[in-house]
């Protein structure tokens, strides 16, 4: 029960860490996620119930996403509408598309074909099944958090991060700033697909409206995640969303089993969402606001000499 | 090295707004030529920097720079050759970036690969290049926590690190206190000398634009009304610049005598 929460976390983790890309270091917002999630799930899908391999199902949903993502960041650049609208237009066209590639089904299921979650079990045989599945994915995102944190170390990540903090910069510095919203929307879009093979091998089938409201649940979790501590560093900052995504789907996972008493039920999940990333930006706020207050407190503490009764 | 001819710059082309910035621009600096350009509000400077770094595209005319035609590239190409520094200090430099990715970006100019180019070797660079700012034990620290003065000298540091073959300064001294810009100014003349950059400089400080460079040229209304080079502009001062104005506008400067600042 408990390993089931954390392996969701963790490949939800892995779609909060695109959605990291596109809304904190390149700082737009973008809704292409709640296409692209679904589009990686039917890619893979469809791939694996026609037999392709495992590793090859989920290399061709990453390069799915990455497709989506592209299509966003054309439409962004060339037109010169706001990423926000950019990424609507994608989103939309997007559930046609999943509609198509799933063969014009609603949703596809994943049973009696071997899949991730057949698999880690047979490797990590020497520790029950459940276990398995959650050392796998441990894995798998470890090493996605690690390539993850060296892209954004190395000299195009930063200017991928400068290109966030601050347009000029990058254009001064001779790089074409569309080329560059290019590979991290791409990116971005790719890691949120490749979150959605792994989400339909492990809940067992691919459905056209699985990326509903996952932005949202993203930023919640990128938000939880915050709380946890303060760091500019790339490698903590990753690590603050995975364990935030596991603490959302914690939270859920509270909501689902014991939601009833308070009269709760899973209809209400997304209302709550979006409540949690409002409260968590209520939160973040007061808490820069107590933090300027101290300062000033004690700015005039130091001025007055401590001679203050008001 | 820079040649403008006959550029024009017409903003909102048929609509009510319609406003001639830069009418029939010529303009002709040498390698090594270091420029003050001055002016009121609105007469164009800035249009005209901005036509050069390729912000805007012009309406007419065409702009070379050693020799390539560089009328319809975009901004970012123009950038490999052009370095620019803005009045807003928070321009140049990223602020949620530590002192010494800013300062990695601006070692080299173009589209980056997945290189790294943080070595120690490098630290060290960046180091030395900035101890004349006192910032060498900061480099970890984010350019969000400098002081205008800071960000504006990094910036300039950053710019002259590529070895730009024209180096525009948009007032890039207007927003910091007289101590500072004087620092400021101090470093750009530095690095101008000795890397023999050729430059541009505009400011509404028209002590700054006589000691500063060999050339000068005042703009209004869009046009290049005065230029001034050599032996000539050694021998200028502020009331000479002044009388000069009203002669050729034969307009009263009363308004603009306060944009127009003496020495601070």
């Amino acid at each position: 029960m408990i390993e089931g929460i954390f392996v969701e976390g963790l490949i939800f983790s892995v779609m909060a860490l695109g959605i990291l890309v596109t809304y904190r270091i390149l700082d737009l917002a973008d809704l292409t996620c709640d296409g692209s999630v679904a589009t990686g799930a039917a890619v893979a899908a469809i791939c694996i119930t026609n037999g392709w391999s495992i590793p090859m199902a989920m290399l061709l949903a990453f390069f799915a996403g990455i497709l989506c993502g592209l299509c966003t960041a054309a439409i962004h650049n060339n037109l010169h509408i706001p990423g926000l609208l950019a990424g609507i237009l994608t989103m939309t066209m997007l559930y046609s598309v999943n509609l198509r590639i799933l063969g014009n089904k609603a949703n596809v299921p994943l049973v009696r074909v071997e899949t991730l979650y057949d698999i880690f079990p047979e490797a990590f045989s020497f520790i029950p099944s459940a276990f398995a599945s959650l050392a796998g994915t441990v894995l798998l995102v470890l090493v996605i958090k690690v390539i993850f944190d060296l892209f954004f170390r190395c000299d195009m990540g930063i200017a991928i991060g400068a290109l966030g903090g601050n347009e000029q910069v990058v254009i001064s510095l001779g790089m074409n700033p569309s080329t560059l919203k290019y590979i991290a929307i791409g990116l971005s879009n790719g890691l949120i697909a490749l979150s959605g093979a792994m989400l339909a091998q492990y809940q067992g089938f691919a459905d056209a409206n699985l990326g509903q409201g996952m932005v949202v649940q993203g930023l919640a979790a990128i938000m939880l995640g915050e709380f946890l501590f303060n760091s500019n560093r790339i490698s903590l900052i990753t690590l603050r969303v995975i364990l935030g995504s596991i603490i959302y789907k914690g939270l859920m996972f509270l909501g689902r089993r014991y939601g009833y008493l308070v009269g709760i039920t899973p209809n209400d999940f997304k209302l709550l969402t979006g409540l949690l990333v409002i409260i968590s930006l209520i939160v973040a706020s007061t808490r820069i606001k107590a933090a300027e207050e101290k300062a000033k407190k004690k700015a005039v503490e130091r001025v007055m000499g401590g001679r203050i009764d008001a | 090295m820079l040649d403008i001819k006959h550029v024009t710059k017409v903003f909102f082309p048929g609509t009510v707004n319609e406003k001639v910035a830069l009418e029939d621009i010529n303009l002709h600096v040498d390698e090594g030529d270091v420029v003050s350009v001055i002016g009121s509000n609105g007469s164009g400077k800035s249009t005209l920097f901005n036509m050069i770094a390729g912000t805007f595209p012009v309406t007419c005319g065409t702009i070379t720079l050693d020799g390539k035609d560089i009328t319809r590239a975009p901004e970012y190409k123009r950038a490999f050759e052009i370095g620019r520094i803005f009045q807003d200090p928070t321009k140049g430099t990223s602020a949620n970036m530590s002192i010494q990715d800013n300062m990695l970006l601006s070692l080299k100019k173009g589209m980056r690969g997945i290189g790294f180019s943080l070595t120690n070797e490098n630290k060290q660079l960046f180091r030395k290049l900035i101890e004349p700012v006192g910032l060498q034990d900061r480099l970890e620290d984010n350019v969000g926590l400098l002081s205008g003065g800071q960000r504006q000298a990094l910036t300039l540091i950053m710019a002259c690190m590529a070895k730009p073959k024209l180096l525009l300064l948009d007032e890039h001294t207007a927003a910091l206190d007289p101590g500072n810009a004087r620092i400021v100014m101090q470093l750009s003349e530095e690095y101008i000398s000795r890397e023999h950059l050729t430059a541009m400089m505009i400011t509404h400080n028209m002590q700054f634009a006589i000691e500063f460079g060999n050339k000068l040229i005042m703009m209004d209304e869009g046009k290049i009304i005065l230029e001034v080079s050599g032996e000539e502009k050694k021998k200028l001062t502020v009331p000479d610049l002044i009388q000069r104005f009203r002669e050729i506008r034969k307009k009263d400067f009363a308004s603009d005598e306060e944009l127009l600042t003496e020495a601070d």
